[in-house]
């Protein structure tokens, strides 16, 4: 079981007698970039919403590196290393970029600082925040973040409020990234950049990525195996040439490609 | 005190607060907002039947001032819209709350320097109690009482059955998606303001037949108990806002009825009001809504 | 020379503008008061002015910062008010009417109105907005009844509180300006460091801060914790300097009016929440006497129009590139900065500056515009979003 980064055990969640998702079994190991694709409305989102804790699944368990994560709060699974982006992005938007991400920082385990300690500006609190200040400049600097740094994040432009979140996520130290629809708002020059982007946060962050997408390009080109999901349940999983392929997963589509 | 009379008496309190309780719950579940100004509303009303029935005092007259009553209502709540929730469509659900408190301040206290402190006398006509054996229900609550069922019922079918009531659902259910069917939510929200502040009138006028006094504090807390009846029946649930007033007026009834817990009746009702929220949140009959992630 | 111009720099000057306000004033007053000590009507003013700010600035953090809207504000003054008013006369018999009686009923008050904090803070933890706004307006209501019908405390008619040394009284403006500086230092220590970030980050999305792994239910807590204490301090300011303690004061109509400080001075400034709570007690009191009765209801007329008018000019999102244009920040920058407009930035592409790509931009953005003559090419755009 340890070989796997997450594994979910016939995962899935019934709202009253609406069964969203039921049967999700995944299996990814570490450095993939696993897709989880399907049709609007198959249950992608409620997927990433059960690994996640904002949902309690009703049935099945995952675990992440062996762990059972079922029944934990969102605060201490990303703790224990799942981290996420949003549909529609969810930015803290009043605060700047720079604190943003140090948000991301809060829970790790070299910052940290007490309450009282931080009352009375103790040195531990100023070596604290030196400390992550430096880090988190660090992280916008990769992803191209670093001028906009005191900028308030609602005044960035679409494409760089995308990479300010998944900075954000990267800053809780995950192993886990799960990526809702990055290319969601992207033109065909931003997605193959993002394309990018994954490849060098798989390499350079040491990351396993789950990623939920629509636009098929990025998925052919980035995605070493998927899921797809269709009315919650799972319609076909594998190497993703082979999933595209198949006429089952073509037909739920209808052609849907962009 | 045996347990009809208090039942009763709860009946007399809880029709009341059923009158208002419709008013704020549609306001809520349709508007998404809770307009704090309800209660104040219900006193602009009390007042200006006070004035009307000042100025005349005679049977129809009467008439003539609840109706002038209604459209003052009407028009108080169809402005406060316009003017003050109405631009912050979209901003944060803090701003709209203060605004709502800014309202009902503002509303209190321009009553205040026109009418001053003191509680006027109303000259509404005293309608009496009707004997069953020993016990005496007022007529204006069996008034009350009748008027809120018909309320309720209308309002049902209203909302099912009339083409501006169902785009009021559609616009309490999903409000980008009812514009985009073609809603004019501008004008459902108008409506359902005006609607509101309607009720919120005849729930003066009701209040006043019970206890014919009017003082600028006159909407405040029966408009604060009355939420705590919506919330107890499930806010933004028509038949809950009738229940939970009911049990709410029953609850004060009994409180009323012990001497040791009479002073304290305003503190057991929001205690209650707190731990329903934290226990059951939506309410005896209300559904149970997720936010959207 | 160099090294002292360097770590003058260095320093955030705009961090202790609040702190120079204070101690400013607190100069001035003891200049003032250098022979003889300060005149009633002045020493009044300034420990009125001082609970005012105390007050506002404890309440921002819950609404300013965590976003919350708190109606019962005056019910925790009104707890420790009481119960530290309560403890200074009875402590007073063993140990005088001193500094010492004061800073024990002080600390006692404090923590009573931090526990009703937590109680608070606890239905804020599974409800917000609206329903939470009423459970604190309840809270205050309730509280209120309980002091007023209870026998121990005097019920209506409050109780009588203790009549402090006369020394300590005439210097007490001192010790009330200290506490106002403590209020603020540990306000703005708070929320200048990862705690108060985390708690403004609760207020911007909550969904996300969980999903950052942030513990809200801790920073919910502290928030409403850290507010009730302060506020509770300002209740036993308030024992301090009046003779009687009465329940109905502390009402729904003083929480609106320390609402009306914060959402004056600007939701999350504080130095704003000090002004505006120093301007507002100030006009209380000057106008206290010319609107007299009936009349003083005009002051909350006046406040609660400004009340309405602020939150629609600040929020309203029609109004947003208004206010953009013509507040104190973008003034400044047009006067010291004239190159930086913001309306003239626009949308420029991601720059993927540190990640190496092997796409070429350059030739990818370079369009050759020369028509074809031989064939007439269909639209090569392809799709594109």
């Amino acid at each position: 079981m340890s070989d796997y980064v997450l594994e979910t055990v016939d995962l899935g969640i019934s709202f009253g007698g609406l069964k969203a998702a039921q049967g999700i079994n995944l299996k990814i190991k570490k450095n993939e970039i696993y897709g989880l694709i399907g049709p609007n409305g198959a249950g992608k989102t409620t997927v990433f919403n059960m690994l996640t804790g904002v949902y309690q699944p009703t049935t099945g368990e995952f675990y992440l590196s062996g762990e059972k994560l079922n029944g934990a709060s969102q605060e201490s699974i990303n703790k224990k290393g799942i981290a996420r982006t949003f549909q529609n992005i969810r930015l803290f938007n009043n605060m700047t970029v720079v604190r943003n991400v140090m948000v991301g920082l809060h829970n790790r385990p070299e910052y940290r600082c007490g309450f009282f300690t931080s009352v009375f500006r103790l040195p531990r609190h100023f070596k604290v925040e030196k400390q992550m200040r430096k880090k988190a400049k660090e992280l916008l600097d990769i992803f191209g973040l670093l001028d906009d740094r005191n900028n308030l994040a609602c005044n960035l432009p679409y494409g760089k409020q995308r990479k300010l979140e998944i900075a954000r996520a990267l800053a809780t130290d995950p192993k886990l990234l799960l990526l809702d629809e990055p290319a969601a708002g992207m033109n065909p020059q931003e997605t193959a950049e993002l394309v990018e982007t994954i490849r060098f946060v798989r390499d350079r962050f040491d990351m396993t990525i789950l990623l939920i997408e629509h636009d098929m390009s990025l998925v052919s080109s980035i995605c070493e195996r998927l899921t797809v999901l269709n009315f919650g349940t799972v319609l076909a999983e594998g190497e993703t040439a082979e999933v595209l392929k198949d006429p089952e997963v073509i037909r739920a589509y209808l052609g849907d490609d962009e | 005190m045996d347990i009809l009379s208090i039942l009763i008496n709860g009946l007399n309190v809880g029709v009341i607060y059923a009158m208002i309780a419709l008013g704020y719950t549609m306001v809520y579940g349709i508007a998404k907002m809770l307009n704090f100004a309800h209660g104040d509303i219900i006193m602009v009303g009390g007042y200006a039947i006070y004035v009307f029935c000042a100025m005349s005092g005679s049977l129809p007259m009467f008439f003539g001032a609840i109706l002038i009553s209604v459209v003052v209502c009407t028009l108080l709540g169809i402005t406060v819209e316009k003017v003050a929730y109405r631009p912050l469509r979209g901003a944060s659900p803090l701003a709209v709350l203060i605004t709502a408190i800014g309202v009902s301040y503002l509303l209190q206290s321009l009553a205040q320097i026109i009418f001053k402190s003191a509680p006027k006398r109303v000259a509404v006509p005293d309608l009496g109690k009707i004997m069953i054996g020993e016990l005496g229900i007022k007529v204006s609550t069996l008034i009350t009482l009748a008027v809120s069922v018909a309320v309720m019922i209308a309002l049902s079918c209203f909302i099912r059955y009339n083409k501006i009531g169902r785009a009021m659902l559609a616009v309490s259910e999903d409000r980008g998606a009812a514009e985009l069917m073609g809603v004019n939510v501008n004008k459902i929200i108008t409506i359902t303001f005006a609607i509101g502040s309607a009720l919120a009138a005849l729930a003066g006028l009701f209040y006043l037949l019970q206890s014919p006094y009017m003082t600028t504090t006159f909407g405040a807390m029966p408009g604060i108990k009355a939420f705590t009846a919506a919330v107890i029946g499930g806010i933004g649930s028509i038949p809950g806002a009738m229940v939970g007033s009911i049990v709410l007026g029953i609850i004060e009834a009994v409180c009323d009825a012990i001497p040791a817990v009479a002073p304290y009746k305003d503190a057991v009702e929001f205690s209650i009001l707190i731990v329903i929220l934290l226990v059951r949140p939506t309410g005896l009959l209300g559904k149970k809504r997720r936010e959207k992630v | 020379m160099k090294n002292i111009g360097l770590a003058l720099k260095k320093i955030k000057w705009k961090h202790y503008v609040n702190y120079v306000i204070v101690l400013a004033a607190l100069i001035v007053l003891l200049i003032a008061g250098a022979s003889g000590g300060l005149k009633a009507s002045t020493n009044e003013l300034v420990l009125k002015i001082a609970i005012s700010i105390v007050l506002a600035v404890s309440l921002s953090i819950v609404v300013g910062f965590l976003g919350e809207l708190s109606l019962g504000h005056a019910g925790f003054m009104c707890v420790g008010a009481y119960i530290g008013g309560k403890v200074a006369v009875v402590i007073s018999e063993k140990l005088g009417g001193g500094i010492v009686t004061f800073l024990i009923s002080l600390i006692v008050g404090g923590l009573c109105a931090a526990v009703c904090g937590f109680v608070i803070g606890l239905p804020a933890l599974r409800l917000r907005g609206d329903y939470l706004a009423i459970v604190t307006l309840a809270f205050g209501e309730i509280v209120k009844v309980i002091f007023q019908q209870s026998k121990a405390f005097g019920a209506n008619l409050g109780f009588d509180t203790l009549r402090y040394d006369k020394s300590f009284r005439q210097n007490f403006y001192i010790i009330a300006l200290i506490l106002v500086l403590v209020t603020l230092a540990v306000t703005q220590n708070m929320i200048r460091s990862k705690h108060g970030r985390a708690i403004t980050a609760i207020r911007d999305n909550e969904i996300a801060a969980r999903a950052s792994g942030v513990d809200v239910t801790k920073y919910k807590l502290i928030a409403f914790v850290v507010s009730a204490f302060f506020a509770g301090i300002a209740g036993v300011m308030f024992a301090c300097t009046f003779s009687t303690v009465q329940a109905p004061k502390f009402g729904y109509n003083y929480s609106i009016e320390i609402l009306v400080m914060v959402v004056l001075g600007g939701m999350g400034n504080i130095t704003g929440t000090i002004l505006s709570a120093s301007l507002i007690t100030f006009l209380n009191v000057k106008l206290s006497t010319v609107l007299t009765g009936d009349l003083a209801v005009v002051k909350d007329l006046v406040y609660a129009l400004i009340l309405v008018l602020i939150v629609i000019y600040t929020n309203a999102p029609a109004f947003k590139t208004f206010r953009e244009k013509h507040n104190l920040k973008a003034f400044t920058l047009r006067i010291f900065k004239p190159k930086k407009d913001p309306s003239r930035i626009r949308d420029d592409e991601a720059k993927w500056s540190n990640i190496p790509t092997k796409i070429n931009m350059d030739e990818l953005l370079t369009v050759d515009l020369k028509v074809q003559e031989s064939v007439q090419s269909p639209d090569k755009g392809g799709k594109n979003k």
